[in-house]
């Protein structure tokens, strides 16, 4: 291989770091979808739109405060606005579906998809938007002499606090372990007298707000666009199924995984970067069809 | 023998209704403008691969959840063979649907050992990776910008000659797909799709039964794919990406999982509703995913499911009466 001539262990150890930090990302979007799918057997292909919206409404929250205020707060009120958005889904349509097959709630989330993405258009247009990080996390650090974006650094920092926060909910809280019990076994729960509906919307609006909480940590990364929506929807739920349905540790290694090979993939072969991810997915469930921790389905 | 074979398969009335749609769709291009005539071809393109879904997913009970890539490419395999190759041009028509149902076999191969999301978890990997490469290699696909201006032979190149051709082809494929399901092997295949557990139990191989089922939707899939370059003339990699395989599943949905013709309706419904809406509001995804939602709430066997369910019970409330 030729990476060592072009490329310096610094240079490959920043560039592995760039893909850690988008895992980070990757994975508060895919443990949500995970939360989802492990504990109402939704595959929420919504998901993505929600994750969209979260980056639009963190674009709104920006404009109409501003400065770094506006961030920070954008963090806090675009994925509660999603999470808002998300109750009135589960309570108005989702909890009607839950005992219908799959394949139909696929569809009827796809519809649902369908209709978010048009909404936002809607709303926001069809222009570019974009946010710009507040000055504490513009420009890069110096790692083993090379500039690392602060910002980078920044997700890197706030992927494990979002993964320990979940850990918390679902292993220390009482409607956490509700939660996971539901998931094995929702009959069970619901003869011991709990209230399995609203477990259920509790996880739900849990997931997406993850998801909102994604959009809006991605915002000033990139072009705030439509069709956002496609392409990470895919990845998410590739990194769940690489992992295990439904469990969230699953997640982070499917998020690890699928971000690492991308910053590989960028080393090695830039044009085809997006190909090492999907290449990873392949040959892990050929190994390991069932992903590599354990399924909760 | 003809008689023989038809026999217990077509209804009289069916048939000669099926024979008058046929002519009436002969003469069309020449009562109607033109534009009508192309959302016709277009609506027998997208009608043939969502039948040819159908066969795995609504008889097969399988979960396919990329047939896109194998419409993708067949119609990839065409036009990289027209433009890059001077074979005769014959040969790069027949040959691309192989090419599809070798695709088929590879991914299918590979799906087949895993069930349900799964499957579909692994061929929706496999084809975004067939995407990814014909969205980045640009010297050889062209990249996200596609392959334009594909030249066609004088027989299929303008509207109404293509459409001929596409009736001729869909006419055939679809004959062809009725005698699969009606044979020994298209009754397997359902009968493995309600238990499969039983039919390994009588000595029926069912995993190859869906590879086989897999190769021949994906062999149909690629006629569409080449169908849909005569008509468009054109390829670009959104025809290999997962949306459309969805668009294509919930034309299967539209018009009824169970039925044989169910898909060609759901792929009619839906291509007119894009066409009519689309040129009333540009929000026309909104109002088709409003529709597809109550549809899911309130009629899920689908529109021709739905209206078969209904002469179903009619039938037999007037054979009752007649009792």
């Amino acid at each position: 291989m030729d990476i060592a001539s072009t490329y310096g262990l610094p240079e490959i150890a920043l560039q592995l770091l760039v893909g850690l930090s988008r895992s980070m990302i990757l994975f508060i979007i895919a443990a949500g979808l995970s939360l989802i799918l492990g504990v109402l057997r939704v595959p929420n292909i919504a998901h993505g739109s929600l994750y969209m919206i979260g980056a639009f409404a963190a674009y709104t929250v920006n404009t109409v405060i501003g400065g770094a205020a506006g961030f920070w707060l954008s963090l806090i009120l675009a994925p509660l606005f999603v999470a808002l958005l998300s109750l009135i889904a589960e309570r108005a349509l989702f909890c009607h579906l839950y005992e219908r097959e799959h394949l139909m709630l696929l569809l009827f989330t796809f519809a649902l998809m369908l209709i978010l993405g048009d909404m936002v258009k809607l709303f926001w247009g069809v222009d570019y938007k974009s946010v710009t990080a507040p000055n504490v996390l513009k420009g890069a650090l110096m790692i083993f002499g090379l500039p690392f974006p602060r910002y980078n650094l920044f997700l890197l920092i706030i992927g494990p606090i979002v993964g320990f926060g979940l850990w918390l909910f679902v292993s220390k809280t009482r409607i956490g372990k509700i939660s996971k019990a539901a998931s094995v076994d929702r009959m069970m729960v619901g003869a011991l007298g709990i209230n399995v509906s609203w477990v259920f919307c509790t996880a739900f609006v849990i997931g997406c707000f993850l998801a909102g909480l994604g959009g809006a940590l991605v915002a000033p990364t990139m072009g705030i666009t439509l069709g956002m929506d496609h392409t990470i929807i895919m990845e998410a739920f590739l990194i769940v199924v690489i992992g295990g349905l439904g469990n969230i540790w699953g997640a982070l290694v499917g998020a690890l995984i699928f971000g690492i090979t991308h910053s590989v993939g960028v080393m090695l072969l830039p044009q085809f970067a997006i190909i090492f991810p999907y290449l990873a997915v392949v040959i892990v469930l050929i190994i390991w069809p069932r992903g590599l921790l354990k399924s909760v389905w | 023998m003809e008689t023989l074979m038809f026999k217990g398969m077509i209804h009289k009335k069916t048939a000669l209704a099926l024979v008058a749609i046929l002519l009436v769709m002969l003469i069309l291009p020449h009562m109607i403008p033109r534009f009508y005539v192309y959302l016709i071809a277009s609506i027998l393109v997208m009608a043939l691969l969502a039948m040819s879904l159908n066969l795995v997913v609504g008889f097969g009970g399988l979960f396919q959840f990329h047939h896109g890539v194998f419409f993708g490419v067949g119609a990839y395999a065409v036009a990289l063979l027209l433009t890059k190759t001077t074979l005769p041009k014959w040969i790069c028509f027949i040959s691309a649907p192989f090419v599809a149902a070798l695709a088929g076999l590879i991914i299918g191969l590979i799906c087949i050992r895993l069930s349900k999301l799964y499957f579909a978890m692994i061929q929706i990997s496999l084809g975004s990776l067939v995407w990814a490469l014909a969205f980045r290699w640009y010297g050889f696909t062209g990249g996200d910008d596609g392959i334009h201006g594909i030249p066609m032979p004088a027989a299929v190149s303008g509207v109404s000659n293509s459409y001929y051709f596409i009736l001729i082809i869909f006419v055939l494929c679809i004959i062809a797909l009725f005698f699969i399901l009606k044979s020994p092997f298209g009754s397997t295949l359902q009968a493995a799709r309600d238990n499969a557990q039983r039919c390994e139990a009588i000595g029926v191989f069912v995993k190859r039964h869906q590879l086989f089922g897999i190769i021949i939707a994906s062999f149909f899939a690629g006629v569409a794919g080449v169908l849909f370059v005569v008509l468009e003339g054109s390829v670009f990699p959104d025809l290999l990406f997962w949306v459309l395989s969805l668009e294509i599943l919930i034309m299967c949905l539209l018009g009824g999982w169970f039925t044989f013709a169910g898909p060609m309706i759901g792929a009619a419904l839906m291509l007119s509703l894009r066409t009519f809406i689309g040129i009333h509001t540009e929000y026309w995804t909104l109002i088709l995913g409003i529709i597809l939602a109550l549809l899911i709430f309130f009629l899920p066997q689908g529109v021709w499911g739905y209206f078969q369910e209904k002469w179903k019970l009619r039938k037999e409330a007037v054979a009752e009466r007649e009792r």
